[in-house]
């Protein structure tokens, strides 16, 4: 199965002094993220399939494609906790409408 | 039939009036005495107002935590002690409380806490002066020095507050303003306001000196020290933004200092 990341339109992100810095609006955690984290957070636009961006990664970082695969898919899991981050098996065109409360 | 009269006092907390009302006048001389040089006379300016209904003192709400929510245009204020509510299209709300200064004081903190979010401005825990016109801020948390450092401050400084910050953008960068939100010093800050030159990260050690902070850890340095209380994804955002801002154009150094006077010869 193809998986698609899209970065969420309602978080909040600055990069500064060369670091990515992303806040999550949900539970206010801030989130530092590293050279990896950067590049599938910049590449997290809903059209560029997961293993695209795990193929990116270990061409710039020289990683093993398991391991890129592994750490791409943890930091994707715990942004989607956050609510920072959608997944979607197709294409993400547009902001999934929000789960509300019961 | 007894008549009860509505006493109208404007405390004038950063340049934000807010218009309160009672039916008590113990309580408007309770707000008076709390709030000192910060009230000012009822005026057409303020465009804020809140009503306060008294009731004898009670838990109103289970949990002590204080909790914020926007639920069709009004922001729902909870904790412990009051409950509030704050319609923001009307510029007007009220509290329920019984008659102490603590609970209004509490309403009064998130309500700017608020209004400044939109404004590109902030409540810090940082203590705050102002020395040869120019503002200082000192953030850190409960410890860090903020009430020392405001107790040392000498004659030709005007401590703002030792405990909360009142931050606001203008157009040559960012003013400091006073607030009677005070700490460990127990007395409300001078109400003054003025350009802010600097904010220094509160750390003590066997000297004073003042040290570099890169852009990101001053970033999240300032972050760690905002007040902001509402669970709402757009304001959270605008807060973020915000200090990304401020970070930007306010220089943000370490102050390592040892609690005497001396320290603020390094604040000029």
């Amino acid at each position: 199965m193809t998986t698609y990341i899209a970065r969420s339109k309602s978080v909040a992100a600055r990069m500064l002094g060369g670091e990515m810095m992303i806040m999550s609006p949900r539970d206010t955690t801030l989130f530092n993220l590293n050279d990896v984290g950067s590049v599938i957070w910049q590449s997290a636009d809903g059209q560029t399939p997961l293993h695209a961006i795990v193929e990116r990664l270990c061409t710039e970082f020289d990683v093993a494609p398991e391991v890129a695969r592994q750490d791409a898919e943890t930091f994707v899991q715990e942004l989607v906790e956050h609510g920072i981050m959608h997944v979607s098996d197709r294409p993400i065109t547009a902001e999934p409408l929000r789960q509300e409360a019961t | 039939m007894i008549l009860t009269a509505t006493r109208e006092l404007a405390i004038d907390i950063g340049g934000m009036p807010i218009l309160v009302r009672t039916d008590s006048a113990e309580f408007a001389d309770l707000l008076e005495d709390r709030y000192g040089s910060f009230i000012h006379a009822p005026s057409s300016d303020g465009i804020f107002t809140l009503d306060v209904e008294l009731i004898p003192h009670r838990v109103i709400e289970e949990d002590e935590d204080v909790r914020v929510r926007l639920e069709s245009g009004r922001w729902i204020i909870t904790r412990g002690d009051f409950r509030a509510e704050w319609d923001t299209r009307r510029g007007q709300g009220w509290v329920r409380q019984s008659a102490n200064p603590y609970s209004i004081d509490g309403v009064l903190r998130i309500l700017h806490s608020l209004f400044l979010a939109r404004e590109g401005g902030f409540l810090v825990h940082a203590a705050s002066a102002v020395r040869n016109g120019r503002a200082f801020l000192f953030a850190g948390v409960s410890g860090a020095g903020k009430t020392t450092l405001s107790r040392l401050a000498p004659p030709d400084a005007e401590v703002l507050t030792d405990e909360i910050s009142y931050v606001r953008p203008c157009h040559t960068g960012y003013e400091a303003f006073g607030t009677p939100f005070a700490g460990e010093l127990a007395r409300i800050g001078a109400n003054l306001r003025a350009p802010l030159a600097a904010l220094y990260l509160l750390v003590q050690g066997p000297e004073n000196r003042i040290e570099p902070v890169d852009p990101a850890d001053a970033a999240r340095a300032v972050l760690r020290n905002i007040l902001f209380f509402a669970h709402d994804e757009e304001l959270v955002g605008l807060v973020f933004q915000s200090v990304f801002d401020f970070v930007a154009r306010v220089p943000v150094q370490r102050l390592v200092f040892t609690p005497d006077a001396r320290v603020w010869e390094l604040i000029v």
